[in-house]
């Protein structure tokens, strides 16, 4: 009792971005959900549920973001292959989907999904087993993903790899799962992955009602995850993690064993990835082998740094705007979306190198000058002077 | 609480640290070589020596950074202190400072003199941790200590160099080590400063073990009872300070080069 008692004192202590995080989502969510089921097609004010899906894809990217900002921002290690986890969480949700297709494939097949049966394959492998189950597959979603980064981040972080041999790693974790998961043989679809899906626990899938649903989940989980990386920051735990951040040597001369606290932070940040992977999935309608690619896990980078390292909801914010300018711009000039991100990774390394958050920062302190330093400066994840 | 986890050293023989025929070579190089010291509980002992002498890696031999080729380091007459790695020997009372005064900026002075408190060390453990009421008074008497009462909610990151030398100070002081190996202590720190500080280390003495290392001849002069004179990885000479400036060995290549 004495516990949540002390959870609900430090909920409230740091009500203020919490709770102007959470309200801004859920008012959002709201709206748009409200004003695709309520209002007519007709109304210049009712939200497409092409638009609705949308939101949900971005509300994932959002989680993803907030998944690599806290390894990143609050203990310094930078992954650029946060993208497996991320497509490994997508694929576990999208083999319960395919179970759920049932003989509605085009063979017909009631046991096999239709690419085993253009492969000929006479029966589901044995990592197909219980799939067709919704806890079961919720439970691969956590766990393969959870394992992966146990064994890395153990492995990485016993041997003390860290800053730019680490990032190399885990891009080449992600490199090497793409190029299996294109394999045939692996059984997980190939070049086409999972696709064609028709109902998630019952729900059909094209349905407004069971779109908006999921957009809803997503939003909740979203505020859910905040809010536990919130609380865990504002512990001691959080406190020892930045520790690590700004001099990680030292933090060991103080009796903290570093690799456990990395290697606890890395699940963490993987569990959440997976999760925003298994939403994303049935909002998308498709998981495939491109999902590894090293490009994504980046391009995740690139949200955190645009909204500001450390502070959680920056990289809300800056995954939501981002991915946002990306659909605008690729459906103007494709081909240049790639050129742009690399241009605007530039441009906030240099001039934003707090990113939006900071500048928010700024502003906010130029208004009333004294506000509490400490907290400010470690939110913001950088050395004064 | 976990304190009564970690083992006291024995110091039944009046000995809390005992190195032996310590030797590390890095590429060849001997940093340390067949190096003996023994320290005194309850001591003040001062090391000097010129760059390269091997001050430095004998901390970090000590402290569990860096492995030794072979030798013996004891902490008290049981615990073999090569067997553990930097995170246990601290948590048995080995605290260390740096050369370069190493705080953790981003966060306050107050949370920085927090991280160090002797409690539990573990990821659980922190994500539940509050601080009691005995560790405020404890964090409040040391900001007293060392000055910083009136910064306590400051990043450390905006603190003067000196003052960072101060909290790096209270980090240890706070953490209430055995055994405390402080590396420069002075080095940038105005003439009052060094005053002060001699006068602390000096007050330690006695409950607790410091072993220091600096160049400032001047300082080391104020707080030493016992020098130990270190030259090219061994032990030169070892006495008190008079001894050592008279001792010909030590001036023909420590003092000598002095001006």
């Amino acid at each position: 009792m004495s516990q949540l008692a002390d959870i609900w004192g430090e909920l409230r202590r740091g009500s203020n971005t919490i709770t102007l995080f959470v309200v801004v989502l859920f008012v959002a969510t709201l709206v748009a959900s409200l004003s695709n089921l309520l209002l007519p097609e007709s109304s210049a004010l009712h939200v497409s549920t092409y638009t609705i899906t949308l939101l949900g894809k971005y509300l994932c990217y959002a989680m993803l973001a907030l998944a690599v900002d806290v390894i990143w921002g609050y203990c310094g290690i930078l992954s650029l292959g946060h993208g497996a986890f991320f497509a490994l969480g997508g694929y576990a949700m999208g083999m319960y989907l395919m179970r759920q297709i049932g003989d509605r494939g085009v063979y017909g097949n009631p046991d096999l999904p239709d690419f085993m049966v253009f492969l000929n394959w006479d029966s589901l492998p044995w990592y197909w087993f219980g799939m067709d189950q919704f806890w079961f597959a919720m439970m691969i979603v956590a766990l393969v993903p959870g394992l992966l980064a146990l064994v890395f981040g153990w492995l990485a972080f016993r041997s003390r790899v860290t800053g730019v041999y680490l990032s190399i790693m885990t891009q080449a974790l992600t490199y090497a799962l793409m190029l299996a998961f294109f394999r045939n043989e692996m059984g997980f679809g190939g070049n086409n992955g999972l696709t064609d899906f028709k109902e998630i626990a019952g729900f059909d899938l094209s349905a407004d009602n069971t779109r908006v649903g999921l957009f809803v989940v997503t939003a909740i989980l979203l505020a859910a995850v905040f809010i536990s990386s919130q609380l865990i920051m504002r512990s001691r735990l959080g406190r020892v993690l930045v520790s690590i951040r700004d001099s990680e040597a030292r933090a060991r001369f103080l009796g903290y064993r570093t690799d456990h606290f990395k290697v606890w932070l890395f699940v963490y940040s993987a569990l959440i990835a997976a999760l925003a992977g298994a939403l994303y999935v049935p909002q998308v309608g498709i998981i495939n082998p491109g999902e590894f690619s090293p490009v994504n896990s980046i391009e995740i980078v690139v949200w955190v740094a645009v909204g500001g390292r450390g502070t959680l909801y920056g990289a809300v914010v800056g995954a939501i705007l981002v991915s946002y300018a990306k659909t605008r711009f690729t459906s103007l000039v494709p081909e240049s979306w790639i050129f742009m991100l690399g241009a605007l990774f530039v441009f906030v390394t240099i001039f934003l190198p707090k990113g939006l958050a900071g500048l928010l920062k700024q502003k906010r302190q130029g208004k009333d000058s004294d506000g509490d330093d400490a907290r400010t400066a470690r939110a913001a994840g950088e050395e004064t002077a | 609480m976990r304190l009564n986890k970690m083992t006291t050293p024995d110091v039944s023989h009046k000995v809390i640290l005992y190195i032996e025929s310590l030797c590390v070579s890095f590429d060849g190089f001997k940093a340390l070589n067949n190096l003996s010291l023994y320290i005194n509980d309850g001591e003040l002992r001062c090391l000097i020596g010129a760059n390269g002498a091997g001050k430095t890696t004998l901390m970090d031999v000590i402290t569990g950074k860096t492995r030794c080729d072979s030798g013996q380091v004891y902490f008290g007459q049981s615990v073999d202190l090569l067997r553990h790695d930097e995170a246990a020997i601290a948590r048995l009372g080995v605290g260390r400072k740096f050369q370069k005064p190493t705080v953790f900026e981003a966060l306050s002075v107050a949370e920085n003199l927090e991280l160090s408190l002797k409690t539990g060390k573990g990821v659980w453990f922190t994500l539940l941790a509050k601080l009691d009421s005995e560790q405020r008074d404890r964090i409040d008497a040391v900001l007293t200590t060392i000055g910083l009462a009136a910064l306590r909610n400051r990043p450390a990151g905006v603190l003067s160099h000196g003052q960072k030398q101060w909290l790096e100070i209270g980090m240890l002081l706070v953490s209430d080590p055995r055994l405390m190996l402080i590396d420069e202590p002075v080095a940038g720190m105005t003439a009052q400063e060094t005053e002060k500080t001699a006068e602390l280390l000096t007050s330690l003495a006695g409950e607790r073990t410091v072993v220091v290392v600096e160049h400032d001849m001047e300082f080391v002069r104020s707080i030493a009872r016992t020098v130990t004179v270190l030259h090219q990885g061994s032990v030169l000479a070892e006495g008190t300070m008079d001894q050592i400036q008279s001792n010909p060995d030590v001036v023909e290549v420590y003092l000598g080069e002095e001006p």
